[in-house]
This record gives C-alpha cells, sequence and structure tokens, in this order.
C-alpha cells in the first residue's frame, strides 16, 4: 500500500511538469486558437537560458529566473511578430505548419556549435535537495517548489484572466477580433501580451524541469510539449483549469500504467486511454460543448 | 501572384535541380594522382548530433595522423549526414557510392542506420566498417556474412553476457534488475542478453522494465524496482541517460551496484552519482600502451576535451580502415576487404592485438572498469569466449 | 471505354515523362543516388494524396498517417519476406494485403473517433499513431520476424523505378476519378460545411469513414512499396514526426487540390536532398535551418498552399462548364 501512495506521488509531480508547459499552451490557444507546437522548444531555451544565469555565469536562481522568463517572453514575441502574424487571418492550418517550422528551427538553430551546441549538459543543482519522510513518503523540496509554483501560475493566471483589463481584452479577443477592435482593443499589443506571457511561463517550467531532471538539451522540449499539448486537449483546450487537470490525469496514467500494467506498453496505454475519454467528452474533460449556429 | 507565375516558378525550380543534379555528377576529377574516396556517415544533425559529432572528431583525428595517405594512395574523406533516420542513410549510402565512388565507408553510428546501408554497402562490393554499430545483424545478415562489412566494436551479445558472468562470478552477486530503452536496439541487445547469461548462470532477474526515449523521469520504474531490492541495477544505455536514472534511483533508496556497458565511457558520465559502478569497455584510459595515452593526449589537444567511446571506437574503425588499404596498396574494394578480414594482431586504442572473426567483429578482450573516486579504475580484462 | 481528351493527355504526358526519365537514367545525369530520390518521392507522391483524401478534401485533421504508412511497409515487407521467395506476383499480393490491412485499422480506429471534431482528431489519431509506434517495437514478441525495436531487414527489393511510377500513375487515376465522382463531391461538401451536407441528405459518416479507409489504405500502400525499396524498417521511420512531414506536404501543396499534393511532395523529397548538395560538406549542420525556414517563408508567403483548390487542366476529366459555356476552375479550398 504504501508503494501505491508512492506512485500516486511520482504521477503527480510528473503531472505538475506536464501541468507547467500545459498552462502556457491552453493559454495561447484560448485567446488565439493555434496550437503552438514551438511552445515546447520556448521552454527548452529557457532551461537553456537559466541553466546559463545560474550555472555559468553564477547569477542567483532569482535572477537567472527572471532573466530566462524576460527573454523568452521576447522570444515568443518575436516568433509571434515573424511567423504567426501574417497568417492570423489565414486558414488556421497555415499558422500551424508554421508553428512547426518554427520549432524545427528553435530546435535545429540551437543545436549548432556557437548557440548552444548539441551537447547533453548537466544541470547543478543551484540549491541542495532536501528530503522529508511523511507518512513514509519521501519528499523533495524540489517537488514541493514545482507544486507551489504551478499553483502560483494557476491563481495568477485565473486573476489575470478574470480580474484585469488586459484578461478581458484577451478574452473579447478570443471571441471576435473585429469586435474588439471596434470596441477599443488593441489586437495586436493584446495577443503579443498573451504570448508574451505563456512564453515567460514556459520558461519558468523549463528552468524548474532542468532542477528537478538535470539534464538539457536542444531536442528535450519535443516529448515534454507533445505530452503537454494532449495535457491541454485532455483536460479541455483553451481552459486553463482544464490544463492542469489533463496534466494531473496524464501523469498519473502514464506512472500507474507504468509501474503496476506494464512499462513496455506506457505509452500505448496511456494514448488509448485518453482516446478513450475523448470519445466520452469530445472536447474534452472540462470543455464547453459549443453549439454550432448554422 | 498570377498561376502562370507560379508554373514558372516551379519550372524554374525543377530545372535547377536538374542542373545542379548533373552537376552533382562530376565528382571524379581524374588527376593522375592515386586517390581513395573514403566516405563518411554520421549523424550530423538531429537529436544524437551530439554522439555523430564526437565520431567525426575520430574520423578526422585518424585520417589527420596518418596524413591523409594510406600506402601510395592519398585519402579523401567524404562525409555525410544521415540524421539518425533509415531512409537518410539509405539515400546517402547511395549518393556516396554511385556518385561519389567512395571505395570504403565509415560509419553509421547506430545499428538501425549501419544496418540498411551495410546491406547497401555489400551489394555493391564497397567496405563499410563501423565503429559503434552493435547489433549483430549489421554484419550478418540472415545467417549470411555481409562479407565486406566489418565493425570496431563489440557486438551486443558480448557485452552483456560478460557483465552477467562478472557479476555472478566476481562480484558473487545473485539478484538484478534491468531497466532499458525499449526503442533503442542497443539497449535492448544488452539487456536480452545479460538476462539470459545472468539467469543460466543461476542468477535470478527481479525486474525488467523498460522506458521511452526522451523520458526523463523513471520514478515509476525505479519504485517498482526499489521494492524488489535488487543487488544490481543492470543500465546499458548512453551515459547521458543514466546519469539521470542513477540519480533518480538513488533518491529512490536504491542501493543497488549499478552496472552498465560502454556507452557509459564518456567524461560528461555523472561520476559522482555512478559512483561503485562497473562498466565493461574495450579500453581503460589509464592503459599505459601508447596507443593509449596518445590517443588521449592527441584528442584533448585538439579538442580539449577527453574523448569518449563514439570518438574513440570511430577513430579505431579509420585507422583499421587505413591500415588495411595501406596493407592492400590497391583501391580495389575487394583487395582492401581481404586486408581487412586478415588484419592480425593490430594495435589499436580499443584493444591490444585485434583480429577479425569470421563475421567481421574484432577479436578483443572486454575491460571491466569501476567508477571509483570520481574516476574510472580499471578492475579487469576479460576475454569472452 | 471511351476515354477523355483530358486522361489522353495526362497518359501522353506520363509517357513523355517516363521517357525522359529512361533517356537521363541512360545518359548518366540521372544517378542511381538520384533515381533512389525520385522512387522515393513516388511513394510519398502515394501516401501524400492518402492524406489529401482525408484532410485537403475531407476536411479531416489526422495526425497518425504515418502510422499507417508503416502498417503497410511492416505488413508487406514481413509477408513478402517470409512466404514470397521474390515471386513477383506474390509481390502484388502482399502489397495489396498491406494495403488492406491499412484500410481495415483504419476503418476500426475510424468508426468510433472520426465524429471528433478538428483538434481532438488531430489528438486522437495522433495518439492512434503512437499506439501502432508502441505496437511496432514490442511486435516481436508475437511475430519475431517484425524485429521490433531492433529492426526488420530482409524485405525482398523488388520494387523498381517502373514498378513505383506505374503504381503512382493508376493511383493518381484513381484519387482523380475519386474527387470527381459523387463519392468526392460528398467529401468536398463535408469539409466545407458538414451541418449544411448533413441536411442535404450526404450520410456524413459514410463518407467520412469512406474518405478515411481509403485515404489510409493508400498510405498503406505507400509503406508497402517503401518495405520493397529501402531494405530496413525500423519503428522510428514512422513516428509522429513523420506524419508531420505528410501534412506538411498537403498543406504547403494546397488543400482540395491533387495537382499540389503531387508536385510538393515530389518537391519535398528532393528540397530535402538538394540542401545537402548545396550545402556541402562544410555546412551540413546547416541543412535542418534552412528547412525550417524556408517551410516558415513558404507558408507565410501563401498561406493557402502552393495549388490550393486548383488543378492541371490534365488531371480534370472534363471541363466544368457553366450555363453560359464558360470554363469554371474547380471549388476552392476549406478552412
Amino acid at each position: 500500500m504504501e508503494h501505491f501512495l508512492e506512485q500516486v506521488l511520482n504521477g503527480f509531480q510528473l503531472g505538475l511538469m506536464y501541468a507547467l508547459i500545459a498552462l502556457g499552451y491552453t493559454m495561447v490557444y484560448g485567446v488565439v486558437q493555434l496550437i503552438n507546437f514551438a511552445h515546447g522548444d520556448v521552454f527548452m531555451v529557457g532551461a537553456f537560458l537559466g541553466y546559463f544565469g545560474f550555472a555559468v555565469w553564477g547569477l542567483p536562481l532569482p535572477l537567472a529566473i527572471l532573466l530566462a522568463m524576460a527573454s523568452c517572453a521576447l522570444l515568443g514575441v518575436v516568433i509571434e511578430r515573424i511567423a504567426y502574424r501574417p497568417l492570423r487571418y489565414a486558414p488556421k492550418i497555415a499558422a500551424l505548419i508554421s508553428a512547426i517550422g518554427v520549432s524545427l528551427f528553435l530546435e535545429y538553430f540551437s543545436s549548432l556549435k556557437f548557440v548552444f551546441g548539441p551537447n547533453y549538459r548537466v544541470v547543478p543543482r543551484p540549491f541542495p535537495e532536501i528530503q522529508w519522510k511523511i507518512a513514509g513518503l519521501t519528499v523533495t523540496n524540489i517537488q514541493v517548489i514545482v507544486f507551489v509554483v504551478v499553483l502560483i501560475m494557476l491563481i495568477l493566471l485565473q486573476i489575470l484572466i478574470y480580474r484585469t483589463k488586459t484578461g478581458m481584452a484577451m478574452r473579447t479577443v478570443a471571441v471576435d477580433h473585429n469586435a474588439a477592435r471596434l470596441m477599443g482593443v488593441n489586437v495586436d499589443t493584446t495577443i503579443s501580451i498573451t504570448f508574451a506571457i505563456g512564453s515567460a511561463f514556459a520558461a519558468l517550467g523549463g528552468v524548474l524541469y532542468a532542477i528537478a531532471y538535470p539534464q538539457i538539451h536542444p531536442f528535450m522540449g519535443i516529448m515534454p510539449g507533445l505530452k503537454a499539448f494532449t495535457a491541454a486537449v485532455l483536460g479541455g483546450i483553451g481552459i486553463i483549469p482544464g490544463a492542469v487537470l489533463g496534466a494531473l490525469i496524464m501523469g498519473q496514467v502514464e506512472t500507474l500504467t507504468s509501474a503496476y500494467i506494464s512499462s513496455q506498453m506506457r505509452d500505448a496505454i496511456a494514448f488509448a486511454i485518453l482516446i478513450l475519454v475523448l470519445l466520452f467528452r469530445p472536447t474534452g474533460l472540462l470543455g464547453r460543448t459549443e453549439t454550432e449556429k448554422v | 501572384m498570377p498561376r502562370k507565375v507560379w508554373t514558372a516558378l516551379i519550372v524554374a525550380l525543377l530545372s535547377m535541380t536538374l542542373i545542379i543534379t548533373g552537376c552533382g555528377n562530376q565528382g571524379n576529377t581524374s588527376s593522375g594522382e592515386k586517390v581513395i574516396k573514403v566516405g563518411f556517415i554520421a549523424p550530423l544533425t538531429g537529436d544524437v548530433k551530439t554522439f555523430g559529432e564526437s565520431a567525426q572528431k575520430g574520423f578526422d583525428l585518424a585520417l589527420e595522423q596518418a596524413g591523409y595517405k594510406a600506402g601510395d594512395f592519398k585519402i579523401e574523406p567524404v562525409k555525410a549526414d544521415d540524421r539518425n533516420d533509415a531512409t537518410e542513410a539509405v539515400n546517402v549510402a547511395t549518393k556516396l557510392i554511385t556518385q561519389d565512388g567512395v571505395k570504403a565507408i565509415v560509419g553509421s553510428l547506430t545499428s538501425l542506420t549501419t544496418i540498411p546501408i551495410s546491406k547497401f554497402a555489400n551489394d555493391n562490393k564497397v567496405v563499410l566498417i563501423t565503429g559503434t554499430a552493435t547489433s549483430p545483424k549489421v554484419t550478418v545478415d540472415d545467417g549470411k556474412r555481409k562479407e565486406y562489412v566489418f565493425r570496431a566494436c563489440f557486438i551486443d551479445p558480448t557485452q552483456g553476457t560478460v557483465a552477467a558472468k562478472f557479476a555472478l562470478e566476481e562480484l558473487k552477486l545473485k539478484t538484478a534488475a534491468i531497466l532499458y530503452d525499449q526503442g533503442n536496439d542497443y539497449t535492448i541487445g544488452l539487456a536480452n542478453n545479460f538476462k539470459e547469461a545472468f539467469t543460466a548462470g543461476g542468477g535470478k532477474i527481479l525486474a525488467m522494465e523498460a522506458y521511452a526515449k526522451n523520458d526523463t523521469d523513471f520514478s515509476a520504474v525505479l519504485t517498482n524496482i526499489a521494492e524488489k531490492n535488487p543487488d544490481i541495477l543492470y543500465l546499458p544505455d548512453y551515459y547521458q541517460k543514466v546519469s539521470l536514472i542513477g540519480k533518480q534511483a538513488r533518491g529512490k533508496g536504491i542501493k543497488a551496484v549499478f552496472i552498465g556497458g560502454d556507452g557509459w565511457d564518456s567524461t560528461d558520465l555523472d561520476y559522482k552519482t555512478m559512483e561503485g559502478g562497473y562498466f565493461t569497455n574495450h579500453y581503460s584510459a589509464q592503459d599505459p600502451r601508447p596507443e593509449v595515452q596518445n590517443w588521449v593526449k592527441q584528442y584533448k589537444e585538439k579538442y580539449g576535451q577527453e574523448p569518449d567511446a563514439f570518438a574513440t571506437l570511430t577513430y579505431d574503425a579509420t585507422r583499421l580502415l587505413l591500415n588495411a588499404i595501406e596493407t592492400a596498396n590497391s583501391d580495389d574494394p575487394a583487395k582492401i576487404k581481404e586486408a581487412l578480414q586478415k588484419t592480425k594482431d593490430f594495435s589499436i586504442v580499443s584493444g591490444e592485438k585485434v583480429s577479425f572473426d569470421e563475421n567481421g567483429n574484432p577479436i578483443k578482450p572486454v575491460t571491466i572498469l569501476k567508477i571509483e573516486g570520481g574516476k574510472q579504475k580499471y578492475v579487469t580484462a576479460i576475454k569472452p569466449n | 471505354m471511351k476515354l477523355s481528351r483530358n486522361t489522353l493527355f495526362f497518359f501522353i504526358g506520363s509517357a513523355i515523362f517516363y521517357a525522359l526519365v529512361k533517356i537521363m537514367q541512360f545518359n548518366g545525369i540521372l544517378t542511381p543516388y538520384w533515381q533512389l530520390v525520385l522512387d522515393q518521392a513516388l511513394i510519398i507522391v502515394i501516401g501524400a494524396l492518402g492524406l489529401s483524401i482525408i484532410y485537403g478534401f475531407t476536411g479531416q485533421f489526422s495526425l497518425g498517417h504515418a502510422a499507417f504508412y508503416g502498417i503497410g511497409a511492416y505488413t508487406a515487407g514481413a509477408l513478402d519476406k517470409v512466404y514470397g521467395n521474390g515471386n513477383m506476383l506474390f509481390f502484388f499480393l502482399s502489397l495489396l494485403i498491406g494495403a488492406l490491412v491499412a484500410g481495415l485499422v483504419a476503418f476500426l480506429i475510424g468508426l468510433p473517433i472520426l465524429r471528433l471534431r478538428s483538434d481532438y482528431l488531430g489528438i486522437a489519431t495522433l495518439g492512434f499513431g503512437i499506439i501502432v509506434r508502441v505496437g511496432m517495437e514490442n511486435g516481436n514478441k508475437l511475430f519475431p520476424v517484425l524485429g521490433g525495436a531492433t529492426g526488420m531487414s530482409g524485405t525482398p527489393q523488388l520494387a523498381q523505378f517502373d514498378l513505383i511510377f506505374i503504381l503512382a500513375l493508376i493511383i493518381i487515376l484513381l484519387v482523380r476519378n475519386f474527387i470527381f465522382s459523387t463519392y468526392g463531391r460528398a467529401c468536398i461538401s463535408i469539409r466545407e460545411d458538414e451541418i449544411a451536407a448533413d441536411v442535404m441528405g450526404i450520410d456524413t459518416t459514410r463518407y467520412k469513414i469512406l474518405a478515411f479507409v481509403l485515404g489510409c489504405a493508400l498510405a498503406g500502400l505507400a509503406g508497402g512499396i517503401y518495405a520493397h525499396r529501402y531494405p530496413f524498417l525500423h519503428p522510428a521511420s514512422f513516428d509522429f514526426l513523420k506524419s508531420f512531414d505528410f501534412l506538411l506536404i498537403v498543406v504547403l501543396g494546397g488543400l482540395g487540390s491533387m495537382t499540389g499534393t503531387i508536385i510538393t511532395a515530389i518537391g519535398w523529397v528532393f528540397l530535402l536532398e538538394v540542401l545537402r548538395v548545396v550545402l556541402g560538406q562544410d555546412f551540413i549542420d546547416w541543412r535542418g535551418v534552412i528547412y525550417a525556414l524556408i517551410l516558415v517563408v513558404s507558408i507565410i508567403v501563401r498561406p493557402q498552399g502552393l495549388f490550393s483548390g486548383k488543378e492541371f487542366r490534365l488531371l480534370v476529366p472534363e471541363q466544368l462548364k457553366m450555363a453560359t459555356g464558360k470554363e469554371r476552375t474547380y471549388a476552392g479550398f476549406g478552412n
């Protein structure tokens, strides 16, 4: 029994990691209806910048994180401006293809020698790991930190979107660009802000991920990005709490499948469960079924 | 843009392609000088680029040391990238052999790319030697030997079996758990062979768990393994994966001895975490043999870091090839192949007196190294039978 | 059988192309390397046409196309390797079975999931692709010949340019006839507005499944041919990244255009190899970067794709004439 609880905790940690990335994904989708495949790679850039910050340049950790978040916010805005804005009124699939292109670009460009280089870098712990034993389970300070950060991110995002003017602007842009413009909302700025925040969160996720799983690599963002995207869809794409819920569920499913059914078939079973969920809740767990007006 | 303009653009692009392909065919400038083109295939882009680049460094250094000459011939390298993709590997091998006219190829890195190009090379009677592809299928296809194909590394069965025997007989440990990457045939090969040999020798495998290539969180499987409390945890993956797993394993309270394969060989291995672990390898950096010491020294001078297994093995593969070309003193791949097969007692970094068996695999002892005090320490060498 | 004028021209055009290729082969301009690239391009054309039917014409966002490509490859390859003995008839049989198995699997998985809406269908098909990939990696536990993660070698290399070319032609004609038939029109109407199509009495479920099964069967056929042209199959060649490749081709070529898919498929394969040649040894690193840049620039410059909704006249079986006697270009693309 004790081991079952431990596995649940494992799944919880994994889910929290996915949530870090899924939140940014779903927020961007909620406003611009774009699956930003490059999100996983902005996450990677954030991890690298954070690593350079505290491991190479010797900055204190909070400063390194801020540096990573600010740079990635800028990166996100630049990407949006160059690769997505021209396609804003084009078919959605075009922006998706552009996102794939940006994703590939970030990966291959980062692996060039004069950028980050292709090597796997070990990330030294910026603070020592402390373990506590609670009810027979081992909980590390990193797990607690990630939990707190996800919680704060979730709360901040909810406040931002539902209690601030910027958030209101984002919501209006999500519904109808032109009507928003007519109401005096600067659509371009709002979308840029959305990307900035989403990318900053991705960077934060990247740095925490690099601390928890201390290895970074230009292609590290592909799988977490994919899993986070799946989690966001599972919970209902565009819905903030849905992202966290979807991520936590995915973490549990993956872990418990690996632990009790088969570690070889883990991904197959996890995605099979995902498909089953979608069949019963076609718009995701928390998704609203939209009535389509004819 | 009007359709006609697009059509014109496409026609222009297509004609440009044709022109380029036409130009690409004028590769062989006959200059009276005797030149042998040697191809090099490795994943120079993509997610295992770091290993491909190591291999390239080994290749370059070997050629440089030989002065780009072997026998009476000048050696001209032709390098190509296969992105660790089987389709690209075949495309690239086709290009090197049919278009660039290489007589021999060093490459590729993984078995998944080397198996198809070895078949192609063999069918076209071009010598191929790989430094690092370990699947038996590289040199033997459905029971038939591919005569032109050789390798400089162990095959999977060798390392797994030796590790198991060492664990049972020398370390006297009876139980083991295995954790492997189910998408990587190298780890699968080692894991399966370890399991077989360990069980045959009277040991017990308590758990055999898998993870996926891009995983970074192993807590689920490690919790399971911790529960079973094995004496040994066999981790036959590359150094960067193993460092990550090892750390998490210790974090889960696993006290087992870590054992692994030559993928551990790199200064980027997390020595602190893997302290007390053993791994099978080709050589020890402390081996006083001049080949070894010179290799480490020159690599450091040229590249500013210590060589890893990928660089060393590719270096050895290249040197074996150059030696064969020199012995045969001919650009006929058939003669080079003969010379290579007949290699006897040739000293390379990863083996003192190497010759090839009938399957094109090198006969050399397996070195066992221990991670102790933040360094690799030589334990023993075992001759596989 | 009365051949329309355009079909005749199509055959003549293809014959000319074939003759051109043969001349270039003979002259040595078309080396075995570029021949291989051309063969690969034709294989991808067949696979991409499959996705074109599913997504370009019927509007179903499928991210699992490579899985069916792989199913066809492994099925045809394994069958021919074990039972084939180099028999050409068996080779065609194995191709057929590969396509049928892919189609069957598509049918089974399509029935439940095709009712999902766009992005969710994408995720479901992506998930299915991953399930198939895991299946390929562990398949050798059931059938050792499949090789699992060590890959499957030894598939008889019976596919040559002549065969591949003729198969590609047949498939292009097949797809053309499908698109310009009532079935095709039904599919297009589903893409344009599913509810309206439903209201007009079109059995949307039936046509969606039909398009999906047909498209996936084509992917399976392409995979089967691939297995007979490349000597080694490995699960890593059939993962979701490969599905993205097919998607790129269909979108860049223009949704709702066969011509676009065909030309972009050929162009895409050649682009990758041309980049290799042009960049040379010193800039090997940059191939991926430049490819990505070309991708982004292409889609920004031409977001609707190269040939959105338009076709070469040769591929349209008959002139669509309006009441005024003027011709009409084919229906546009959907969102």
